[in-house]
């Protein structure tokens, strides 16, 4: 249960650029890999929890999931990884690396016009 | 309202703190490991006997990070290396300004390994770089062969996989063709070693590949 101290770090994130953007901040979105270690629903209901107590409230959290894609060393098929198979599904090369999944990013945030 | 892009990672502050420790790790030679695993895998009985093999004169340095007690600190002390534990009071993971923090007493210049005992727990470590060069996660017989695949995100994450405690393979319905095989599928690369602490089978190949890692630090970086 780590969720509480990343939606920490983000609010914390946020709270800097709405003070140097001297704008209020509406949404924040962030993307979410598979691999990250980070589960969604966790993560929005920590996130709500802290932001009530802040003054950005209320800011909503946009979350895009990113799934587990690898693409092949031999013959650069990217594909997405499905239980696990991270072998090429073209080639059949065991030689595949991740492409996607690892994120745990921000992405954008919404703001009031100015 | 404006969309704004937001390019930078969620623990973007974690992250600054950790590249500063790996350069400072770079600068002073040091190779540092960061072991992570379930509560009861065996990460301080491996440390213990990891320790106990070392020449004295080894510069060896361990933190250990716990949520409460300096039960492990106490056990690692015996070797004559300095230990230190850092007791989270709660948090379920060691993050990069505890690290920090727990490092500043020592000088760092004097330190060639340092190994970090992460908090007992599969899921959160792997979120949190600690400036490690090397990641080792082990896994011991009496869990299950498909940890691997419940936890992909602290397995991708890995240099090593010690599968340890093989001394009770003969009571235990483990597979481990099926745990090398399950580790294999979150990341082809990944290497893993089979250790016992109790009966020490393994353990020489396990002190090779840290003193192969030692030999080459830095030069992934």
């Amino acid at each position: 249960m780590h969720e509480m101290s990343i939606a920490a770090s983000m609010l914390e994130a946020v709270q800097t650029e709405a003070t140097r953007r001297g704008t209020h901040v509406l949404a924040v979105g962030v993307k979410v890999g598979e691999l990250s270690g980070v589960d969604s629903e966790s993560l929005r209901f920590c996130f709500d929890a802290l932001v009530q107590d802040t003054d950005l409230a209320p800011l909503a959290l946009e979350i895009q999931f990113l799934g587990w894609r690898n693409r092949c060393r031999q013959c650069e098929q990217d594909f997405a990884v499905e239980n696990y198979r991270t072998e090429c599904p073209r080639c059949g090369s065991v030689e595949t690396e991740l492409t996607s999944g690892n994120e745990l990013e921000f992405a954008y945030m919404e703001i009031e016009e100015t | 309202m404006t969309r704004v892009p937001l390019e930078r990672k969620v623990l973007n502050e974690n992250d600054r703190l950790a590249a500063e420790l790996r350069q400072g790790f770079l600068r002073h030679g040091t190779l540092c490991v960061n072991l992570i695993s379930s509560p009861g895998s065996g990460k301080t009985m491996l440390l213990e006997r990891t320790l106990a093999g070392f020449d004295p004169q080894r510069r060896v340095a361990v933190l250990t990070g716990d949520i409460q007690t300096d039960n492990d600190a106490q056990r690692l002390a015996r070797y004559g290396f300095p230990v230190r534990q850092i007791t989270t009071g709660g948090a379920c993971h060691l993050d990069a300004r505890m690290v920090e923090k727990a490092l500043a007493e020592w000088r760092p210049e004097a330190i060639d390994l340092l190994f970090i005992e992460n908090v007992g727990n599969l899921v959160c470590p792997s979120s949190y770089d600690l400036g490690e060069e090397a990641r080792v996660v082990l896994l011991s017989v009496t869990e299950g062969e498909d940890k691997p695949l419940k936890y992909p995100a602290t397995f991708y994450r890995a240099d090593l996989v010690v599968l340890n405690k093989v001394d009770l393979l003969p009571y235990v319905p483990f597979r481990m063709d099926l745990a090398r095989e399950n580790a294999r599928r979150v990341q082809p690369d990944i290497e893993i070693v089979e250790v016992s602490c109790t009966t020490g089978a393994g353990l020489d190949t396990w002190r090779q590949w840290i003193e192969a890692r030692y030999a080459a630090r830095g030069a992934g970086c």
